[in-house]
């Protein structure tokens, strides 16, 4: 321990590890256990790095911010997505299991590819402002302006930090491998809402008014449930789903 | 040997490069961008609390433009600024926000009417107009004249970054995630780009291009405590120093902020302050105002940052098991204001601290924060001794932040700098010196000295060095005798034992058996750079007999201009070097728009230079003459200190505002 203290009545968490790695070859996935002694404010970002600096200096996981902001750390934590750096170990039992989210590349232990998922997301959802405008904007003249209620609003569903918890804990992904998942739904919803954005209703339908965007979700809504931004994702689907539907009718 | 050729190299993928990498693309070159991490992770993500830019739309920011914002980023630095890069900068930012404002960005916009605020603990109603409704709002930040800081709710870093992936995502820029640069590929005092590891699989690849960027961040973890990424270990500055030509600026220059919370180090925006929060001590005590009766808690932020290690010192500090803390107060806010534009804060308490910000007082202290330093390059961007390395961003020294970096400009530091650079740099491989002649005898050469040393940390050695255990030692030193207060004797035991770390850490074993993705192998070279970036900060921290900015020698409590209005330059000159050679450029006060003055804090114990009063007297007369004859601010300015030259022509000329409407002039 790094940070021994004199509290008595210390708890020895004991957090077990999905280990693997994909470049050694032979090497079989196994579980391995690790005893830490609890801190007070001990998140498992301290846990782990903890593990790695005094007990396996070869255990891999991914953490960037350490904040909840970036998103890097998305792990199962007891058989549930969620952030690690965000997860205070006081609130749980003192023994601990950790996986490595599935449905992403697994790069070894807890660390996965999560940047190859969200690239292809992006790239095919198109996630950035389709101007269509022929002449740029001049930079130098005052901005166009936009109604402060709606710049929070799309503020709102500009908030999701694609750590993948929502597909990790999405049912129809597994039964369509190429579902957009709630993070490409919320997406689209956010340039939808946007004016900036010049696409028209059938060019959104063209990419998600299919059984791999709207009309595939099954709504058991684990997304929202896991969501560490707590994005109202249930209510982002249903607006999508409504906008499609007038479109099919049209 | 797998060598891949492109136009532009960019190492780093933040906002800065990101912005300079979609910027030399739109130019028509191709770039390849290497990334630690998915670019949407990078620790400009993290900036909470805004971008300045003088946009003048808030009823407080009424009267704002580049000249006050020229002035406060100036006397900011403690005079340590290269003043035309910071008239670039300033005529640049707004211009770089209203580009965002297009690429999708949702800043938080003016409502018209009435708006309660909190200005020095007290609720005022201030009154918005009706032509600025619906534009660009801004906030109150430390040690700025006007309310300047733009702002998305409580996720500016956030909402900006996406914004700038998703248009390099449209830009079709080619980003290889997860590689790091190991080596820059140099050769009789030219640039000819990198040898990359993949951190998956562990392959070396030699990536050559004619200009080589990095924008990868500070340094701040060379600290125990900062508020850094864990990822801003300034790999970017440690490559560019070992090529032993590439020279690294005022690497002791170190930013601590006053709001990080105890323990962890996180940091609570100067939003808190700027919003208006307060700060408290042991007994509830609100301390500011009797040592900065004037700005209080929205000093700069290394005065107050000093102020609370006084405050302190004197015993007024909180006691906790992690050493002494005070209290940062947003209680006066109100839970709707908190819960909507402070509420990464209120999630930060909750997580972290388990408390309730709208109820209960935050415990914070000051913790490593910016790195001023960085690479030293002209004011395009480009190294002043290696042909074709540019940086931009927090890893370059251009030098914008001098000695002490205001709030809100470091993100708009990032965007300005990407912007300028992307041209420079395009300009330069649209030149006919940017051809390279490199032959690939030379980069087997590169790719080899890396892969033996990586291969070297594998081998079974006698009473080999723990890199964790060395790391430690390191950040320990710079914490202890590094930090906010510095003295001679202190600073010289650092130097001596940050040495000994170097020379241990060359006996460094990795136990794990693996060159593919393998923490144990990659924890071990960085350590290795990372205590020689600890060795320039120290060693130009002790060297420097004065103090300015964030820089403070309790030994030598004076800004002494007589001799030390100058920069640090530090370089690795031979690779057995222990420690780096340091050299100096002075800072020729007889070009500046703004001659040395008195900042405004505490008592002035300036030893001022001698060409100061003359250049004053100077700046005086010609802005008085200049003013009778009733010439405009721009010609002003233009006779005192002409820069419009150095800017990209597409990015010179005025910024519009509701007070300065481009139709009326």
């Amino acid at each position: 321990m790094s940070n021994s203290n004199n509290e008595t009545n210390e708890r020895v968490l004991k957090i077990s590890v999905l280990r693997s790695d994909p470049n050694i070859e032979g090497y079989k996935p196994h579980v391995e256990t690790f005893e830490v002694v609890e801190a007070p404010g001990m998140t498992l970002f301290i846990a782990l790095n903890d593990i790695r600096e005094f007990s396996d200096n070869s255990l891999k996981f991914d953490f960037v911010c350490r904040a909840g902001i970036c998103g890097s750390c998305s792990m199962l934590i007891n058989g549930k997505p969620g952030l690690a750096c965000r997860t205070l170990t006081k609130n749980m039992d003192e023994h601990i299991m950790l996986a490595p989210l599935p449905l992403f590349e697994l790069i070894g232990d807890l660390s996965i590819y999560t940047g190859k998922w969200m690239d292809g997301m992006s790239e095919r959802l198109e996630t950035w402002i389709h101007t269509k405008e022929e002449k740029e904007i001049d930079i130098k003249r005052i901005e166009e302006k936009m109604e402060p209620s709606l710049a929070d609003e799309i503020y709102e569903t500009d908030r999701c930090i694609e750590c993948g918890c929502c597909v990790a804990g999405c049912g129809t992904i597994l039964m369509r491998e190429n579902f957009v998942g709630a993070v490409g739904m919320n997406k689209v919803a956010r340039y939808l809402i946007d004016p900036r954005d010049k696409r028209t209703d059938e060019e959104y339908y063209e990419l998600v008014g299919d059984e791999d965007g709207v009309f595939g979700c099954m709504s058991l809504l684990g997304c929202e449930d896991v969501c560490p931004k707590e994005l109202s994702l249930q209510s982002k689907i249903a607006y999508l789903r409504r906008k499609m539907v007038e479109m099919r009718n049209k | 040997m797998k060598i891949t050729y492109t136009d532009a190299l960019v190492i780093g993928g933040g906002l800065a490069g990101l912005r300079a990498a979609t910027g030399i693309k739109q130019r028509g070159h191709d770039v390849i961008l290497l990334s630690l991490v998915p670019p949407k992770r990078s620790h400009s993500a993290a900036a909470q609390g805004g971008m300045q830019a003088s946009l003048g739309n808030t009823i407080k920011g009424d009267g704002d433009n580049e000249d006050v914002h020229f002035e406060d980023t100036v006397k900011g630095s403690d005079w340590g600024a290269d003043q035309d890069v910071v008239r670039m900068f300033v005529n640049t930012a707004p211009k770089a926000i209203r580009e965002l404002a297009a690429w999708g960005v949702p800043w938080t916009r003016v409502t018209r009417g009435d708006r309660q605020v909190v200005i020095n603990a007290e609720k005022v109603t201030i009154t918005e107009s009706d032509e600025a409704h619906g534009l660009i709002n801004a906030r109150d930040f430390g040690g700025t004249k006007k309310w300047r800081t733009c702002y998305t709710s409580d996720g500016t870093g956030h909402s900006m970054l996406f914004a700038m992936d998703n248009k390099a995502h449209e830009e079709k820029i080619e980003v290889r995630e997860r590689m790091e640069a190991m080596s820059l590929i140099h050769e009789n005092g030219r640039c000819y780009g990198a040898v990359a590891r993949n951190l998956m699989t562990g392959e070396l690849v030699a990536y050559i291009a004619k200009t080589t960027t990095i924008a990868t961040g500070g340094y701040g973890r060379i600290y125990a405590i900062s508020t850094n990424a864990v990822i801003c270990q300034g790999m970017g500055q440690a490559i560019a120093l070992e090529t032993g030509v590439a020279t690294l600026g005022n690497m002791e220059a170190i930013q601590f902020h006053p709001t990080a919370i105890v323990p962890v180090g996180i940091l609570t925006t100067e939003g808190c302050r700027g919003d208006g929060g307060i700060l408290r001590d042991v007994d509830g005590y609100r301390f500011m105002p009797d040592y900065e009766p004037e700005k209080k808690e929205l000093a700069s932020r290394d005065v107050v940052s000093r102020r609370m290690t006084e405050h302190i010192r004197k015993g007024k500090g909180v006691k906790s098991r992690y050493g002494d803390h005070l209290w940062l107060d947003i209680t006066i806010l109100g839970r709707a204001h908190i819960e909507k534009n402070l509420r990464e804060v209120k999630e930060i308490c909750e997580s972290f601290l388990g408390i309730d910000p709208a109820v209960d007082w935050i415990p914070v202290r000051p913790t490593q924060h910016y790195s001023m330093g960085g690479i030293r390059t002209d004011h395009r961007g480009e190294s002043r001794t290696l042909k074709g390395l540019f940086s931009c961003g927090e890893a370059a020294c251009w030098d914008m932040h001098g000695f002490n970096r205001l709030g809100g400009n470091s993100v708009a530091e990032t965007v300005v700098s990407g912007m300028l650079c992307a041209e420079f740099i395009s300009d330069y491989c649209d030149s006919p010196e940017s051809n390279i002649d490199i032959s690939t005898q030379t980069i087997s050469k590169f790719i080899n000295a890396e892969q033996e040393k990586l291969e070297n940390f594998l081998k079974p050695k006698e009473n080999g060095e723990q890199a964790y255990m060395l790391r430690h030692a390191m950040e320990n030193i710079m914490m202890e005798k590094v930090g906010i207060f510095r003295n001679g004797d202190d600073l010289q035991k650092a130097v001596d034992e940050l040495k000994a770390l170097l020379v241990r850490s060359k006996n460094i074993v990795v136990k794990t058996q693996s060159l593919a993705a393998n923490p144990e192998l990659f924890n071990a070279y960085r350590v290795q750079r990372m205590l020689k970036l600890a060795l320039c900060t120290a060693k130009g921290a002790l060297a420097r007999t004065e103090s300015r900015g964030a820089h403070s020698r309790e030994d030598f409590p004076q800004r002494d201009d007589q001799n030390w209005l100058k920069r640090t330059l530090a370089t690795w000159m031979n690779e057995d070097d222990i420690e780096p050679t340091l050299s100096y450029e002075d800072l020729d006060i007889k070009s500046m728009e703004l001659p040395p003055g008195f900042r405004g804090y505490g008592k002035d114990m300036t030893n001022h230079h001698e060409d100061t009063q003359s250049r004053t007297d100077e700046v005086e007369e010609i802005r008085e003459k200049m003013t009778q004859e009733g010439k405009s601010r721009f010609e002003i300015q233009n006779a005192l200190m002409s820069y419009c030259d150095k800017l990209p022509p597409v990015y010179q000329g005025k910024n519009e505002r509701l007070t300065e409407r481009f139709d009326e002039q």
